[in-house]
């Protein structure tokens, strides 16, 4: 599977490992602690801090590899929960048809009527925000989307001409779904996994800078650019870092979910 | 009655049933999550007294259903109630935010919408060649970026670096108008940006699902000039779908506006919005909400009637 | 001699194409061809698919499809050379001199614009008539072309007329602007069977009247031999063979030309009915959701170890009838009799048995396998799932299996898109094999494969209920394959059997009108075919 791996893919993959290795390593690799005085406000970069101090005085490497462990945490959890949901709803609502499928899809017709970040907001305002409550809240909102894109997908190769030999044939559902089905869809689901995950990053990152998604002590790529946003007026750029990490952690992501799904449609193409 | 009218009415219908849905959800999402609005605005400190006597005074201890439909008529008679924290009738603070956001999204929109316009035929024109990959690639980057980011990247280049423009947009009536367009040049520019890149994204594709239509190959074959292939045949049927995508993208507009409004600390009603969540006042909550909503429900059923009108289909019936 | 006024040398076409995860890269898609086209004469170009004929046609407009260039050779259009020619001259020479009807006039036509105005556009746009008279002309080109209310069916949207309708509207467009040269892509390709021969004899009528040449592009060589004064034989992007129509059609040289005049020259003995395998009594359907029945008191039985073909044009209940046999779509009224066992409508509720031995085939091989699994699993499933065959034992089916169906070893690892379209229908064929059925329902098998290689297909379906003694229930539009493979046939129209009997029954005068008219609409290879159906048919077709 990696024999031709284009290089474009090959640089995202390499990239949003390394971000997801620093993520999981971040105690061992982060040069201090989170919440650790250890220098003046804002120094520039130096041997001693790589990217400079934040606006207490604590190290900006270190804040980043721990509001990067947050931020993908919350964004990969968010992904996991929005997709089971919204996959699993989708294809049940695709192969019963009937009064289930109106219902969930009226429903998710609604939800999506609304931006999500208004939705969010408002949600936001009754509930207190804790990491979880944030991973429910952005899962489920974003699940209406993997909904309707599971249903089309299975709803489009429902009626091709295989599956309904296999039907034919006697087959039970378990088959249709497992053997028949799911096998078709994975590709563009996983490619839709990587979108997905980059607007849980991009989505979390506006809440938390926006002061109503991750709370201090807790420190997160939004959170990070709130907090130092005032050093931009001074012409200091601590809060830039975090765009630079949102952005190439997205690009990388992006790059690989193409690649995906390219190979999608080479395998259904096939020649003659 | 003729089918397109029949159809047009059906959506409108179809619109003001999913606006009464969607106020219905607003509402609903306030009430049904554990705790009250009192309990949030105390906190956890609250004692039982308190807490009670917040509830008497917002009204808590009737049914949901019953303040919903209150609720409701108020908005339908422009009565909105009054913030929590201030006291203060929430419809005036609205009414002057409401112009201040209008005015920032309909410069963004003036810029945007010709120039995705034009650069998604650009794209189109140049397909597979240098520009459009450039113009995909400045799209790629600037979608994987969230707003704010946008925003800061400009002030700290346009207003920090080289003194343009202002990093903060605060604009007052005695203001000229070109002092003001000077004030929000900045977020102007970032709503722009962003949705830019997708409105430019969506136009090229529209514009090339039409130019691969078979009928574009007979008026090639025809002997016609590119301009009059275009401007005969393949503007009539573009421009549905172009529409369409104006639409969408000013009502993505709306979900811009909060995050910049909060950047340039512009007196907006995103601004608004995002105070009263801080501050959990959830009438103003509910009151943002439900015209955020709206605006989105509303410029999306247009982009629907815009379809249904423009469908030859529909328009000569058999 | 004239001079020719399409006179083509040495034409290579090529194209860039994209495979998707690989490099862009160059292909030769024809390899020097040379040809020319008289004033005033038809030279038909026929092909396979793949065989450049529309691409060739194209280039005589210096026009390439989506990355296609002519790179090298000559297409010189009354004497001007439009390789080398500069856009603007090319421009002129499009629309003016050479103009185009395409396969499908319901894309062609612009959806937001008036018949009339498009029909015109080239006329006056190329200055060769003012507005009034082109419109003039226009209407006496409808007219001529059997247009109904030709004063005013331009004035209506292309969406307010029928597909067949439209064809005419189309070559109308094409010889508007009175072009020396008219390129016909499949006009008719895409109509039904009844529709196709009065929209071939209106273009034939105006190509004699108006005294154009054209160049005319088709798969079906009866149907070139109806226009055309010469044929050009062509296979993947290379001439096999060029001639008069009269010496194509009747001594062709090369053995690829003889092949395609001689398909469908497969002789089957009729066999007698026996007592039925499957019973269809009194059948009435309709869709969920609808008002109407499609299928209206259907009776037909299919003999053991025989063939029953279903005919009919499209909208005439044919694969309804196939979904309500297999129990897609429960009947509304009568039963269904199979191996002596009434058959439960619906089909879940049916035993393993009865599922076993009814078996379908379908028209598009792509899409009846799934293309996440080998050949080997697609065929090993049925014996896995039927027989409970597992290891070597199914190995060893499998392997019998594709002999049967003339494929070697090492097709087992292959997933679907590594195959040809034959071979594909081949591995459905053993599918459905691998079950043993009593019954199989070919559902248009051969519709989508090119004449040959539906040929071979025929050809194998026939060999194999020989050895497997097992009974076809074949739903096809074509009458040419019935003729080829039927042991007994039902003419459907309309949701109702029409005729009914064996082959030489059915195919035995006296006709009711229908049947005559579907009968006489098949083109047949030979000469003057066209003007003698058309003077003798009863019935007008439904199409117009």
């Amino acid at each position: 599977m990696l024999k031709n791996i284009p290089l474009s893919a090959a640089i995202g993959l390499i990239i949003t490992g390394t971000y997801f290795l620093a993520a999981i390593c971040a105690s061992w690799i982060a040069p201090y602690g989170m919440a650790e005085t250890v220098g003046d406000v804002w120094e520039p970069s130096s041997s001693q801090f790589w990217l400079g101090t934040d606006q207490i005085g604590r190290d900006l490497l270190t804040r980043m590899i721990f509001g990067g462990q947050t931020t993908i945490f919350i964004a990969t959890a968010a992904t996991i929960l929005s997709f089971t949901t919204g996959s699993v709803l989708g294809f049940l609502a695709a192969v019963s048809g009937g009064w289930i499928d109106q219902l969930m899809s009226r429903l998710v017709d609604l939800f999506m009527s609304i931006p999500s970040l208004i939705l969010a907001l408002v949600i936001l305002s009754s509930i207190e925000a804790t990491v979880l409550t944030l991973i429910v809240i952005m899962g489920l909102l974003d699940s209406t989307r993997v909904y309707r894109l599971a249903r089309a997908v299975a709803v489009d190769i429902s009626v091709m001409d295989f599956v309904e030999a296999a039907r034919l044939r006697g087959e039970k559902i378990g088959w249709i779904i497992f053997r028949e089905i799911l096998p078709n869809a994975l590709s563009p689901l996983v490619a839709e996994m990587g979108l997905r995950f980059i607007f849980m990053v991009l989505f979390i990152s506006t809440l938390s800078f926006l002061g109503i998604g991750v709370q201090p002590p807790l420190a997160d790529w939004g959170g990070i650019v709130k907090e130092n946003k005032e050093g931009i007026n001074f012409g200091i750029g601590a809060a830039l870092y975090p765009a630079v990490a949102i952005a190439t952690l997205a690009i990388s992501v992006n790059l690989v979910a193409d690649w995906i799904l390219n190979r999608t449609t080479s395998l259904k193409g096939g020649r003659g | 009655m003729h089918p397109i009218l029949k159809l047009t009415l059906q959506r409108l219908g179809l619109g003001v049933l999913l606006l009464f849905a969607a106020s219905a959800l607003i509402f609903g999402l306030t009430e049904i999550l554990p705790g009250d609005a009192a309990q949030a605005i105390l906190g956890q400190a609250a004692t039982p007294e308190s807490l009670a006597n917040l509830r008497e005074e917002m009204g808590l201890n009737r049914p949901a259903l019953t303040r919903y439909v209150e609720w409701l008529g108020g908005i339908l008679t422009g009565d909105l109630g009054n913030a929590l924290t201030n006291k203060l009738p929430i419809a005036d603070q609205i009414a002057k935010r409401m112009s201040a956001t209008l005015f920032l999204a309909f410069w963004a929109a003036i810029i945007s919408v010709p120039l995705a316009i034009l650069l998604g035929l650009v794209a189109v024109r140049y397909q597979n060649r240098w520009p459009d990959k450039l113009i995909s690639g400045i799209t790629l980057a600037s979608i994987s970026l969230p707003e704010f980011m946008i925003a800061y990247i400009l002030v700290f280049f346009f207003a920090v670096q080289l003194f343009w423009a202002p990093s903060f947009a605060s604009i007052s009536p005695g203001m000229s108008l070109l002092e003001q367009l000077h004030a929000i040049s900045l977020p102007v520019a970032v709503l722009t940006l962003v949705v830019l890149a997708h409105m430019m994204r969506m136009t090229r594709a529209a514009i090339l699902n039409v130019m691969q239509s078979a009928y574009i190959e007979t008026a090639e074959l025809k002997g016609l000039t590119t301009f009059t292939v275009i401007y005969r045949h393949a503007f009539p049927n573009a421009i549905a779908p172009i529409v369409n995508v104006v639409m969408i993208n000013l009502a993505y507009l709306v979900v811009g506006v909060v995050v910049v409004e909060v950047v340039f600390a512009y007196p907006g009603m995103g601004q608004y919005l995002v105070d009263a969540v801080v501050k959990r006042d959830v009438p103003v909550v509910l009151a943002c909400g439900v015209i955020f909503a709206a605006v989105y429900i509303i410029l999306n059923i247009v982009a629907d009637v815009v379809s249904i009108l423009a469908n030859p289909r529909l328009r000569h019936p058999k | 001699m004239t001079e020719p006024l399409l006179k083509v040398r040495g034409l290579k076409i090529g194209a860039t194409v994209y495979p998707p995860g690989e490099k862009p890269h160059d292909i030769e898609i024809v390899h020097g061809v040379d040809f020319d086209v008289d004033p005033g004469k038809v030279l038909g170009l026929i092909g396979e698919s793949g065989a450049g004929k529309s691409t060739i046609g194209l280039a005589s407009m210096a026009y390439g499809r989506g990355g296609v260039t002519l790179t090298g050779g000559t297409v010189e259009v009354n004497g001007r050379d439009v390789r080398k020619a500069a856009l603007r001259d090319i421009r002129r020479l499009r629309g003016a001199e050479v103009t185009y009807v395409s396969q499908s006039a319901a894309a062609s036509f612009n959806p937001a614009k008036q018949i009339m105005e498009q029909v015109i556009e080239a006329a006056v746009g190329q200055g060769k008539f003012s507005k009034a008279d082109a419109q003039k002309r226009a209407v006496e080109l409808f007219k001529k072309l059997g247009l109904p209310d030709p004063e005013t069916i331009g004035n209506r949207y292309p969406h307010q007329v029928s597909g067949g309708q439209l064809q005419r509207c189309m070559t109308a467009l094409a010889l508007c602007p009175e072009p020396d040269l008219v390129v016909f892509d499949e006009p008719t390709t895409a109509l039904d069977v009844t529709t196709q021969i009065d929209v071939l004899k209106a273009i034939k009528d105006a190509i004699r009247d108006t005294g154009v040449a054209a160049l005319y592009i088709t798969h079906d060589l009866a149907v070139v031999a109806q226009v055309s004064d010469h044929i050009m034989v062509l296979r993947h992007g290379e001439m096999v063979e060029y001639g008069t129509t009269d010496q194509i059609i009747n001594a062709p040289l090369e053995e690829y030309t003889q092949a395609l005049v001689s398909v469908r020259s497969i002789r089957h003995e009729e066999k007698q009915p026996t007592e039925p395998v499957l019973r269809v009594e009194n059948i009435t359907a309709r869709y969920k959701g609808t008002h109407f029945d499609v299928l209206h008191n259907v009776s037909v039985d299919v003999s053991p170890g025989q063939t029953l073909a279903v005919v009919g044009e499209s909208g005439s209940g044919k694969s309804t009838l196939a979904r309500v046999i297999t129990g897609l779509l429960p009947p509304r009224d009568g039963t269904i009799t199979f191996a002596g066992r009434t058959l439960t409508p619906d089909q879940p509720a049916r035993s393993r048995e009865d599922l076993r031995e009814l078996q379908m085939i379908y028209q598009m091989a792509d899409t009846a396998m799934n293309p996440r699994q080998t050949v080997g699993t697609i065929i090993g499933r049925p014996l896995e799932f039927y027989f409970g065959l597992k290891g070597a034992e199914k190995q060893k089916r499998i392997q019998e299996l594709l002999d049967e169906i003339e494929l070697g070893t090492g097709f087992q690892d292959r997933y679907p898109a590594e195959l040809s379209g034959g071979q594909k229908q081949r591995v459905c064929i053993a599918r459905a094999l691998a079950a043993k059925p009593k019954l199989i329902i070919c559902d248009e098998v051969t519709s989508a494969l090119d004449p040959l290689v539906a040929d071979g297909i025929l050809k194998l379906l026939l060999e194999l209920q020989k050895v497997e003694d097992v009974a076809y229930l074949f739903i096809t539009h074509d009458l040419a394959t019935v003729k080829a493979i039927a042991d007994s046939i039902a003419v459907m129209y309309q949701g109702r059997v029409q005729r009914y009997g064996t082959k030489s029954e059915v195919l035995s005068p006296p006709f009711d009108d229908y049947t005559d008219l579907l009968l006489s609409s098949v083109p047949e290879m030979k000469l003057g075919w066209l003007e003698d159906v058309i003077a003798n048919r009863k019935m007008e077709s439904a199409g117009n």
